[in-house]
């Protein structure tokens, strides 16, 4: 996927370079953390916070309903409560904490959460053969469901 | 920040614990046909980390648990009539049916699933009521043996499962190398599987009584088994349960009757110990 965008665009402009730049992610295993923080965004396109929601319901990508109320959704049935309500979190947490915890929670909570890591292969044992090495969601999702939980204030 | 961090996290605690007073088992009490008690809560034995073991029929629907109450509208009992017949049917070169040997099951199966798994000493590992079937089919009818939940094997099980109905579920560790089965189901419990990273403690113990989206998150408790599933509108066996959560944590999942599984059922079975024998059970 990344890589037909970049051949389109070595092909199409002569400022393949440019084009470089903009489609470039930071891959899982070189996401720098510090401090509880990942400041810099995992890609260079701005998150679209539309996006990010429709991410954050859908069942086969974030489904971070199925652990999280978010009055933001009153449309949905259906709110879990494994995790605490999303209601405000932007006022509990900077852009760049969030990204974290989408990232890899334990970095930020405990080993033990039971919080997914949705862009790291910090994952359980005998993953399903055909995820191995995958990450729960891509880069642009994260950014995306950053840019949507910073609305939730 | 470190500070609102800190206030952040305890914001957390507190919504998960009013949630968890509002999504709590429902208070109510399980009787079959207006005549047989079911322990359905009962103080949990040494050395397990829930205080009080739960069964799931306290956290399903009002029309759920009804269906349960009644033997009649209960649609698993279609299941453990099939295998009443099963009982009585003479399969394989020797000629016979279960009832050659055991006779009348409401006498001699009495009991005998609340105890199970057992321990195996000819093959060295646990047994469950499936494998001692096969076991009875091979040796002692002449017949082949079923296949993972095919053929009887189902229906069969609910029907010497059913004949303990309401008996307190109990086994036997010091059997054999039961123990060393319940140390291997042990880790498997608490094993973190898939890509989602979860084990079953993650939802069982951590988050019974809270909702996963549409699931009322029960203890994980196997008294009810082969359970009738409204979803799928049949009886399911415990292999196939346990298959079913380990593959929602998006990992592969082992083999019905594995050791794996072998020491798993084990370990949960002893988890529930003291809970009446409900099956076949209602969910979800
Ligand atoms: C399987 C359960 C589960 C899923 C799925 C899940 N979370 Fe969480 N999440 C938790 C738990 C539990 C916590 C609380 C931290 C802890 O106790 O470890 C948490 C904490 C959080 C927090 C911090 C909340 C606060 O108020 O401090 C955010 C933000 C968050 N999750 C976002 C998400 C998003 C977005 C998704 C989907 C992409 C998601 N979560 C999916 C279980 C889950
Ligand atoms: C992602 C969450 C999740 C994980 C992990 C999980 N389960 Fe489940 N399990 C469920 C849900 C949801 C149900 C249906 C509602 C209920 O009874 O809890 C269920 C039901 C069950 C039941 C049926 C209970 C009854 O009363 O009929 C058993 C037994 C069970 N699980 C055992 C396990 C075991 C053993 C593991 C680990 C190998 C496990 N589960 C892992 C979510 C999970």
């Amino acid at each position: 996927m990344k890589l037909s965008r970049l051949c389109c665009a070595v092909f199409i402009s002569g400022v393949a370079l440019v084009t470089f730049a903009q489609a470039e992610t930071t891959a899982p295993e070189d996401v720098q953390i510090q401090a509880l923080s990942i400041n810099k965004p995992l890609t260079n396109n701005a998150g679209d916070p539309a996006n990010g929601k429709a991410v954050f319901v859908n069942r086969k990508l974030g489904n971070c309903l199925a652990c999280h109320a978010n009055s933001d959704l009153k449309d949905q049935l259906f709110h879990g409560e494994v995790g605490p309500s999303l209601d405000g979190v932007a006022q509990r947490w900077t852009d760049a904490q969030l990204r974290t915890i989408l990232v890899n929670a334990k970095a930020v909570f405990t080993e033990q959460t039971v919080m997914p890591a949705f862009y790291s292969l910090d994952v359980g044992a005998n993953v399903r053969k055909d995820l191995i090495g995958k990450t729960i969601l891509e880069a642009q999702d994260i950014e995306d469901l950053v840019a949507y939980l910073s609305t939730l204030k | 920040m470190h500070v609102m961090n800190k206030k952040a996290l305890l914001t957390a605690a507190f919504a998960s614990l009013s949630t968890l007073a509002v999504a709590s088992p429902v208070d109510d009490v399980l009787i079959i046909d207006e005549e047989i008690e079911m322990t359905t809560r009962v103080e949990s034995v040494e050395g397990h980390p829930i205080p009080e073991v739960i069964s799931g029929w306290h956290y399903r629907t009002p029309e759920t648990r009804a269906l349960e109450a009644d033997s009649f509208a209960n649609p698993g009992m279609l299941g453990v009539e099939t295998g009443e017949s099963i009982w009585h049917t003479v399969e394989g070169t020797a000629g016979k049916s279960c009832a050659s040997c055991h006779n009348d099951a409401t006498v001699s199966m009495k009991g005998v699933g609340a105890n199970y798994p057992k321990w195996d000493e000819k093959n060295q590992r646990p047994k469950n009521i499936e494998a001692q079937i096969n076991h009875c089919r091979v040796e002692n009818m002449g017949a082949e043996p079923y296949a993972f939940d095919k053929g009887g094997q189902k229906p069969l099980t609910a029907y010497i499962k059913h004949q303990s109905l309401g008996m307190p579920v109990e086994i036997d560790l010091e059997e054999g190398d039961m123990q060393a089965w319940w140390e291997k189901g042990k880790e498997t419990y608490y094993l973190r599987t898939g890509q989602l990273n979860l084990s079953c403690a993650s939802c069982h113990e951590k988050n019974h009584g809270n909702y996963i989206r549409a699931d009322h998150l029960s203890q994980g408790n196997v008294n009810g088994f082969p359970t009738y599933r409204l979803k799928q509108n049949k009886l399911i066996s415990l292999h196939n349960r346990f298959r079913g959560c380990i593959r929602d944590t998006r990992a592969e999942y082992p083999a019905a009757f594995s050791d794996v599984l072998m020491g798993l059922e084990v370990y949960t079975t002893w988890r529930g110990t003291g809970l009446a024998v409900e099956t076949p059970a209602v969910r979800q």
